[in-house]
């Protein structure tokens, strides 16, 4: 997993409430047994006017025009302005990947569905939770000043405007630890190994009908 | 000290190791694998050179992009039209031929969606932490178990360590005490409650279902309940054991058997809230003021009674709220002012994790049986959960009700619920759906769903626009 510590970049809109996984990526794309390459299929319903299918090339599809990651003024944006409830739905990683793959290292709202905010920080992406009023503010500036860019930073867990306002938002300290550091947290909870089998050989003594019995 | 919920019980039981940065290490008793959400987590697997932790804690089976006629289905996997669907499947059936893990494929009688096999098996049990890489997982809550939704990346976690790492959930209860009326089901109830607190209301709690009418539901019921925790925000929902939970695990092939079964019931009966529990929120409904639901718009928290009229933008203050209902008008060609019943669906779908069960289809038929579906109705398709329930069902002659009313009789499988296969709705498009999301796009590009309970869908096929089903 790729590390997040400082980033420094362009933010872009997704204005609207309760966004579902099926909006960010839609289940056509779902079929694909990688994880890479979702991104030029992200919002794919809000960005094309067709249908897209698995394995098309998108540099040739009609492009939806008043919807802001196809406008010039956010391209290259890698920090996402939401709204409540971001990411609510299936619980398919690929709307994290699809996000990733597309350059977006950051989102920004007020709210997460449970699923989703988890499915981040497991690829690098840093989902920061702030007031809808402070968020609301951070919309205004960004409709008003072309180019906007945002600044944030994971340890010192703060969201810094141009005009040098700064914003802190809460993080879990485990996820933080993953994140800043770009852990595999496999490896580290096979360092519990011990504990792991300590705990099964007790639960197999005291539930034995949970063992053995699919193979 | 106060009681505990049934939540904490379980998170209590599972308890590997507490870390002091407040995060856990929980043991997973059970992981169901499908499809779509596995390839990357095997992939991962192989990467690191690493095995399962435990094979016997897995079951796998195809769901989400098998054909559902029976013509394509009897091919096989090799018999899949679609050839990014067909690889899919040949993956996790190549994925657990390689890792040694208990596959029911795409023929087996015991194939179905994973959320109605996994209990009819007995796969899932009261008292289990049960994964599974798709949000309703939910749906095993309501035997007791905690349940809950992952994602890839911990879907290759709990292979490799049987364990995942969380955090502790809020408590919230939902009760719902007195009765439900005539032709009011769970479906309803579920609705009615994401109508109350919205679909983010759950966000950040495990849901725990009781109150008189949870107590007097059947496990049909308590599924389809649990099942839509997720539409509400919540990862999981679930429900203490009682004798009705006994009585349906009873007997299930992976279900414990002779003095196995008398100790674990003996542990499952400690599975409810204690009395002095605390809850960090309630949440209360009466089972009389609830009325069949249908949804109006592209989030389930958009919903009303059937006898509702759909609201005016123009008359909410709150920016979000207006823009939102505003766009989902628009996606749904519907308009405000105008009557539930006054929207025509062009197809009717019955099936999906929430709502494909023997009782569902039941339900349907009793509605449909003698009558015709309105010539509007360009198809009404009936997808049973798993082998087993299509076996029940044609066992009760229910196939041939649907067939004579002129709906179709499908293999199992998820289906319309989420188009991944090749059952869809095409471009503005209405259909009355007993599935569990009305996201724009969700049942096929530009599809428009209304989500409602079996006996709502089956009154609509055969009115040809939504009805109270007491009213047929």
């Amino acid at each position: 997993m790729k590390s997040f510590t400082v980033l420094q970049g362009v933010a872009a809109p997704m204005d609207r409430a309760n966004v579902d996984t099926d909006l960010i990526i839609p289940k056509q794309f779902l079929k694909s047994v990688k994880r890479s390459g979702f991104g030029p299929n992200l919002f794919d319903e809000l960005r094309y006017t067709d249908e897209g299918q698995p394995g098309q090339d998108c540099s040739t599809r009609t492009l939806k025009a008043d919807f802001p990651l196809n406008q010039a003024r956010y391209q290259g944006a890698s920090i996402l302005l939401a709204r409540e409830n971001f990411g609510c739905g299936s619980s398919r990683e690929h709307a994290p990947w699809a996000l990733e793959d597309y350059g977006f290292r950051c989102i920004i709202a007020p709210s997460y569905a449970d699923i989703f905010y988890n499915n981040c920080f497991k690829n690098g992406v840093l989902p920061v939770v702030l007031e809808a009023s402070v968020v609301e503010g951070l919309f205004a500036e960004m409709y008003a000043t072309p180019g906007y860019q945002l600044s944030v930073d994971l340890d010192s867990q703060l969201v810094t405007t141009p005009a040098g306002a700064q914003h802190a938002f809460d993080v879990d300290a485990f996820r933080k630890h993953c994140l800043l550091n770009g852990l595999d947290d496999i490896g580290l909870t096979l360092e519990s190994s011990a504990a792991i089998r300590d705990y099964e050989s007790k639960w197999r003594q005291q539930s034995p009908w949970l063992f053995d019995v699919i193979k | 000290m106060s009681g505990k919920t049934l939540y904490d019980k379980l998170w209590q039981s599972h308890l590997v190791e507490q870390r002091e940065d407040g995060s856990a290490l929980i043991y997973i008793d059970r992981q169901l694998i499908h499809e779509v959400t596995s390839p990357q987590a095997f992939d991962g697997l192989r990467l690191a050179g690493r095995q399962p932790w435990r094979l016997d804690a897995n079951l796998a089976v195809p769901d989400h992009n098998v054909p559902t006629e029976a013509r394509e289905r009897s091919g096989g996997v090799a018999g899949i039209v679609d050839p990014v669907s067909r690889l899919q499947v040949q993956t996790l059936d190549d994925n657990c031929r390689d890792f040694d893990i208990v596959e029911i494929d795409i023929n087996d009688v015991r194939q179905g969606i994973v959320h109605v096999v996994g209990p009819e098996q007995g796969a899932t049990l009261p008292g289990m932490t049960v994964v599974c890489g798709d949000s309703h997982t939910s749906t095993h809550g309501a035997l007791g178990a905690l349940a809950h939704g992952i994602g890839t990346s911990e879907v290759e976690h709990a292979l490799a360590t049987q364990c995942l790492v969380q955090s502790k959930m809020k408590n919230l209860l939902v009760r719902v005490d007195g009765q439900l009326g005539p032709g009011v089901s769970a479906k309803d109830v579920a609705l009615a409650v994401i109508g109350e607190i919205g679909t983010a209301g759950g966000t950040g709690y495990a849901i725990e279902f009781g109150g008189e009418v949870v107590r007097a539901m059947s496990m049909e019921g308590r599924m389809t309940m649990c099942n839509m925790s997720i539409e509400a925000g919540a990862r999981m929902g679930m429900v203490a054991v009682d004798d009705i939970t006994l009585e349906y695990v009873n007997g299930r092939p992976y279900a414990p058997t002779g003095d196995l079964w008398e100790q674990a019931v003996d542990a499952w009966k400690d599975l409810h809230s204690d009395a002095d529990a605390v809850f960090d929120r309630v949440v209360e409904l009466r089972g009389e003021d609830i009325k069949p639901q249908v949804t109006w718009g592209t989030s389930p928290e958009m919903v009303l009674p059937v006898d509702g009229i759909l609201p005016d933008p123009a008359a909410m203050d709150n920016d979000t709220r207006r823009t939102a209902t505003e766009r989902a008008l628009e996606y749904m060609g519907l308009s405000a002012g105008m009557a539930i019943t006054d929207i025509k669906p062009d197809r009717v779908f019955i099936g999906s994790c929430t709502n494909s069960r023997i009782e569902d289809l039941r339900a349907a038929a009793a509605v449909v049986k003698g009558k015709t579906i309105a010539s509007s109705i360009k198809q009404a398709l009936v997808v049973p959960g798993s082998g087993e329930v299509k076996k029940q069902a044609e066992a009760e002659g229910l196939d041939k009700v649907f067939l004579d009313a002129g709906m179709e009789w499908r293999e199992p499988g998820c289906s319309m619920c989420l188009a991944m296969n090749a059952d869809k709705l095409g471009a503005g498009e209405h259909c009355a759906s007993t599935s569990n999301r009305n996201f724009e796009g969700r049942q096929g590009f530009g599809g428009r769903t209304h989500l409602v309970s079996p006996a709502m869908a089956a009154a609509a096929a055969v009115a040809g626009h939504f009805i109270d089903v007491r009213d047929l």
